[in-house]
């Protein structure tokens, strides 16, 4: 599904990815761990198609497309969702009014009518179900006045909306208390399928508690020098990055 | 990167010009133009009086130089001031209008028929410098509404026109008022008696069809005792090379308990990306509540090169209400210098100001607003909220709040904010599929909800719409 190929990224000339090798099958949910500015939101960033980052070198291909020639308009559209790390707000534009203005855009690029209106509301109800979320929620101006907690809901509560087939989630677990984060890992269990696949982007283990990885990489210096199972995730818990640091050392 | 950098070319969708003849003065203003503008209208012995006093007024009179606008002053000798569709007779249904003129509504997405029809508006439209068509006259007759062309209400109700025209806004109020008044050529005249709502939105259509005229329409709305009307104007222009100069004014008066909400929609020529063209839009509109009463202007201002006008509300009454809200967009080399004056003169009157603008390209928008609380105005309440957003880094926003109060008792609150698009909130849009364009539209339409949703239903759209249009491009 997803393929990146020896991918540089950098950012007015400071380069941050150096040569990222990566394969996302159907289904599949791996977890991308390091420690801070190894790199891991610039991964993401370049996936989404932020213009800032200027890709260097390498390839990303999405369902035998090349991603890096699409704007991030339409690699939304192909079906890639970016949970952010920090949402932003979006004053006098109501939940519901966003939402509707997202879902109808990708129906447009598809060549499809937009949404029925009550189709649309009766789906709303149902993720904010999933989520834990109040109605009220709806007509609230986007991520205006939200607490962390609800913004990290929101974007979950959007994913759950857009059905994407590669959904990455950048920290959603950062600011989230026990219960929210409880409450966000059992949405995104929820909408686990085989043909969905997750990237969880993230600095502790204790979000891999609640949704269990099929692989976790651990991303340092611009690369990934580690795979493996969930099993790692628990060894660097444990032992923290340092111990990654100093192994690369001792190379 | 450069999200924010590109300023590209906007359309203006509607310059187009129709091909009617017209019937034409020779350019130039004295006392003849001024007596020949009053005799093609046929018009009574004191109105041409007053006209050649507003011209007297005038003359000793200097353009005002204090707005935090450039351009190039007018040539007031190389303008018409006369300019009709010529079609002699009077027209006493929609057939007889003329087909081109007809034509030209469609155009501008309002067929008359339609509007009779659909929308349940009546609206009158005045074309260059006369009025052509006032719908729906014999169904608000049957309440005592008068609804007609100013040119009209000077025949038919002269007693009226004589007892509050220049009441509000006297001819000796600026340098434009005072032009206006030697040489309005129409406008739109509305009565509401006693007691009467409304049952639909009135609705005055102006358009500037003729190069090398100007248009000095006037406009008087008097709603008496307990009465309450919703009013709205709507104005286009075609594309031309030359600046267009437009001189408004318009006089409200609320009654005792009586409302009056008066809606803009302001579409003018902008002129085209390098600022060549467009229409000086120089308005003088001032309302007054007696005891209980409420006017309350909204306006959306996306049109004119220089825009220079700041609807104002005198609460004369006690418990009277003064409220505006404006969203006023600036593109390319546009310029605004728009507000709103608060003139609290009774006990317990209130004001309500939201100000929006929205600042694109090259262009340069000001808020000027006064909030005056009299001596006897014992616990007049203000609250003033003035945003600017900010889309690019060629453009300038400015707030000049001006606070006078000789009261203490006297609660005044004013909020101002400067906001950009973010490339965050861009990006963030566009991660969810919403293109660039698409996500500007919302986030303006976000930003303007306070002001927009105090507009009638159907204009809302049209007016969301339009901001839509106008920023087109702004973003690259």
């Amino acid at each position: 599904m997803l393929h990146i190929k020896n991918l540089h990224a950098s950012i007015e000339d400071n380069k941050i990815l150096k040569g990222i090798n990566l394969e996302v099958r159907p289904g599949e949910v791996h977890a991308i761990m390091g420690p801070n500015g190894s790199g891991k939101s610039t991964l993401s960033s370049v996936i989404a198609g932020r213009e800032e980052y200027e890709v260097t070198e390498g390839s990303i291909e999405f369902l035998n497309e090349d991603l890096l020639s699409l704007s991030p308009e339409e690699r939304a559209h192909a079906g890639i969702f970016l949970s952010f790390q920090y949402p932003v707000e979006i004053p006098g534009v109501s939940l519901t009014n966003f939402i509707k203005t997202s879902m109808n855009e990708t129906r447009k690029a598809k060549g499809l009518e937009p949404y029925p209106a009550k189709d649309l509301l009766k789906k709303m109800r149902d993720c904010l179900e999933l989520l834990e979320m109040d109605k009220g929620f709806l007509s609230r101006s986007l991520n205006e006045g939200f607490s962390g907690g609800e913004k990290k809901r929101n974007e979950i509560f959007q994913m759950a909306l857009l059905e994407p087939k590669l959904a990455i989630l950048d920290e959603t677990d950062s600011g989230l208390d026990i219960d929210a984060l409880r409450i966000v890992a059992s949405g995104v269990n929820k909408l686990r399928s085989p043909k969905k696949s997750f990237v969880l982007i993230t600095h502790y283990q204790r979000l891999l508690n609640y949704i269990e990885p099929d692989y976790v990489h651990v991303l340092f210096n611009g690369k990934i020098v580690r795979s493996g199972g969930k099993e790692l995730a628990h060894e660097l818990e444990s032992k923290g990055y340092d111990w990654i640091k100093q192994e690369l050392a001792e190379v | 990167m450069e999200i924010l950098d590109k300023i590209t070319k906007s359309d203006y969708k509607y310059g187009f010009t129709t091909d009617i003849e017209s019937d034409k003065a020779p350019n130039g203003i004295n006392e003849d133009i001024i007596r020949l503008i009053s005799s093609k209208k046929n018009e009574p012995e004191w109105m041409l009086q007053w006209r050649l006093e507003a011209f007297a007024i005038w003359q000793e009179m200097k353009e005002p130089e204090w707005a935090n606008v450039t351009y190039k002053k007018p040539d007031f000798n190389a303008i018409s001031y006369y300019s009709a569709p010529k079609s002699k007779k009077v027209l006493d249904s929609l057939d007889e209008v003329d087909p081109e003129l007809l034509k030209t509504f469609a155009k501008l997405g309002i067929s008359l028929d339609e509007q009779k029809r659909l929308s349940g508006v009546a609206i009158d439209i005045v074309v260059d410098s006369v009025s052509v068509k006032t719908t729906f006259k014999a169904k608000l007759a049957e309440l005592g509404i008068i609804f007609c062309s100013m040119t009209e209400a000077i025949h038919e109700h002269p007693e009226l026109v004589q007892k509050y025209l220049g009441r509000v806004v006297p001819r000796t109020d600026n340098f434009y008022a005072a032009l206006n008044s030697a040489v309005f050529t129409d406008g739109s005249f509305c009565f509401i008696p006693k007691g009467v709502r409304c049952p639909m939105e009135l609705s005055t259509y102006f358009r500037i069809n003729e190069s090398g005229t100007g248009q000095f329409e006037r406009t008087l709305v008097i709603a008496d005792e307990d009465s309450y009307v919703s009013y709205l104007e709507g104005c286009t222009a075609p594309m031309r090379d030359e600046n267009q100069l437009h001189a408004a004014v318009v006089e409200l008066f609320a009654m005792d308990g009586a409302e009056i909400k008066y809606s803009t929609v302001q579409n003018w020529y902008p002129g085209d990306v390098n600022g060549l063209g467009g229409v000086f839009n120089f308005v003088t509109k001032r309302g007054i509540c007696e005891r209980n009463a409420k006017i309350s202007w909204t306006q959306v201002e996306t049109g004119s090169a220089v825009t220079w006008k700041y609807p104002s509300c005198i609460l004369k009454g006690e418990n009277s209400v003064g409220e505006f809200y404006s969203v006023a967009v600036t593109n390319n080399y546009q310029q605004a210098d728009t507000g709103t004056k608060m003139i609290h003169l009774g006990k317990n009157t209130k004001s309500t100001i939201i100000s929006k603008g929205i600042c694109a390209g090259k262009s340069n928008g000001s808020y000027r607003g006064l909030v005056k609380i009299g001596p006897r105005a014992d616990n007049a309440r203000n609250f003033s909220q003035c945003d600017s957003l900010l889309m690019g880094d060629g453009c300038g926003s400015h707030t000049f709040p001006y606070i006078e109060i000789a009261n203490k008792s006297a609660q005044v609150e004013h909020e101002a904010a400067t906001s950009k698009i973010g490339e965050d909130q861009l990006f963030y849009c566009n991660q969810r599929g919403i293109p660039t364009e698409e996500a500007i539209a919302l986030i303006v339409n976000g930003y303007c909800k306070d002001v927009l949703s105090q507009l009638p239903m159907e204009f809302a759209v049209e007016a969301q719409k339009l901001l839509a249009v106008s920023l087109e491009g702004s973003v690259g």
